[in-house]
């Protein structure tokens, strides 16, 4: 049904966003933590920079992320000189595009269900002799599970459709950044290529819905009190 | 072994204020809502920092704010059983009866625990299929075998019916008789605090 080509759009797709949202999951867990439970100065500020990427243009997201990781950017050169490598141009880049877009959804559902955690039950594990780490282990983290997976889920969904900032920041090259969107938006400019926007469409509303049944799923199965671990 | 405390606290407008000496057998902290029991316990506990004072149970320090000393919480080896349940929900009876168990020296035997708290239909439920006095009985087990120094009791008796207060009043009387350990526990019920306790602390 589709061309090798059309797959490899796909399974790029599914690579960088796979890998955006696992890279910037211990991220956003570590934010969402700190937002829920820290209180330090600053954070609001860092509630605000955090929910940045979701309310600024995403060209702008992209535009930025160039300037920062440009090979004399403050990211870009530590990557030159200590690794070597450099995220432009390439499908690393789009995996960093998608994570910082997804970042904030990611957080969200998150500290929301971190939030939910009952504070007393920690107090309970801390006097049957678990230590802070065992605790987090064995009652805060289990009992947050759900919203983590429900932000993963939808961080997942986000970077599958993630398009400004990509073009923006790492430009539309077939085989490294070309993603579904940016695919679609390459075929939408070729005459005669609306058949190839029929099928890639299609396969990026069922990627969606196939994220979206997984995430209502998992949100019953939690709301129902049957725990994922 | 015996409770030796004297901590005070400012919360608020209220300033909480606790002396509790030569503690044997079950001591009982008696006083209205709102006194200030409950942190109490949780000073004790390590749950709650006093502004000032000491905590020693059986001659060891667990708080003192002229040496500096304060142990956390999961360092003191309270047996707290709260004024809710607080059950994990995500484990069943036996994962929460066994919660604490792993630090402990095994002084307290887990089939004999079982036996007495009447547990062992009850081990492969979910927390929440369980009945209010079911609930604190476990609650009671898991406090137990994680091997405590001493035993902290908020209001174990509130919200039972009287057949059940009936029941886990004499479970609690067993354990002060059997155990030898040090209880402090919460009521403002006085006929309560009257029958179960060796000493009466009002505050």
């Amino acid at each position: 049904m589709l061309t090798p080509e059309e797959w490899g759009i796909v399974a790029l797709s599914l690579k960088v966003g796979g890998v955006a949202v696992l890279v910037s999951l211990p991220l956003a867990f570590a934010l969402a933590w700190l937002l829920a439970r820290g209180r330090f100065p600053g954070r609001v500020l860092l509630d605000a920079l955090v929910h940045l990427p979701l309310v600024v243009p995403p060209v702008v997201t992209g535009w930025l992320l160039l300037l920062a990781f440009a090979p004399a950017g403050p990211i870009g050169g530590w990557l030159e000189s200590w690794l070597g490598v450099s995220v432009l141009f390439r499908w690393t880049g789009a995996a960093v595009a998608a994570g910082v877009m997804a970042l904030p959804l990611m957080v969200r559902a998150i500290r929301l269900s971190i939030e939910g955690v009952d504070r007393r039950l920690e107090q309970a594990a801390r006097t049957l002799g678990a230590g802070r780490w065992r605790t987090f282990a064995t009652v805060t983290l289990p009992l947050s599970l759900p919203g983590v997976i429900a932000g993963v889920v939808l961080g997942f969904a986000r970077a599958l459709g993630e398009f400004g900032a990509t073009i923006t920041f790492v430009s539309n090259v077939p085989g490294e950044t070309q993603t579904l969107p940016l695919a679609i938006y390459a075929a939408l400019q070729t005459p005669g290529g609306e058949a190839l926007v029929l099928r890639l469409a299609g396969i990026s509303v069922l990627l969606s819905l196939a994220a979206l049944v997984a995430s209502e799923l998992i949100a019953r199965r939690a709301g129902r009190g049957l725990h994922v671990l | 072994m015996s409770f030796d405390v004297d901590v005070a606290k400012r919360m608020g407008e209220a300033e909480i204020a606790c002396r509790i000496e030569g503690g044997d057998g079950l001591t009982v902290l008696f006083g209205p809502s709102g006194a200030g029991k409950t942190s109490v316990l949780n000073m004790v506990a390590g749950l709650v920092e006093p502004d000032r004072g000491h905590v020693r149970v059986g001659g060891e320090a667990l708080f003192d704010a002229a040496l500096g000393v304060d142990l956390a919480p999961e360092r003191r080896r309270a047996g707290y059983v709260f004024q809710e349940p607080r059950l994990f929900p995500h484990k069943r009876v036996r994962a929460n009866l066994l919660y604490g168990w792993r630090q402990g020296a095994g002084a307290v035997d887990v089939d004999e625990t079982i036996a007495l708290l009447g547990l062992a239909a009850l081990l492969d439920r979910w927390p929440r299929t369980l009945s209010g006095g079911e609930a604190r009985r476990v609650a009671i087990g898991r406090a137990l075998l994680s091997n405590p120094r001493f035993l902290l009791l908020d209001e174990p008796l509130s919200s039972l019916d009287r057949a059940r207060r009936e029941e886990i009043m004499g479970l609690i009387e067993r354990l002060r008789d059997a155990l030898g350990l040090p209880i402090l526990m919460v009521t403002h019920d006085r006929a309560e605090a009257e029958r179960l306790g060796n000493r009466i602390v009002e505050i």
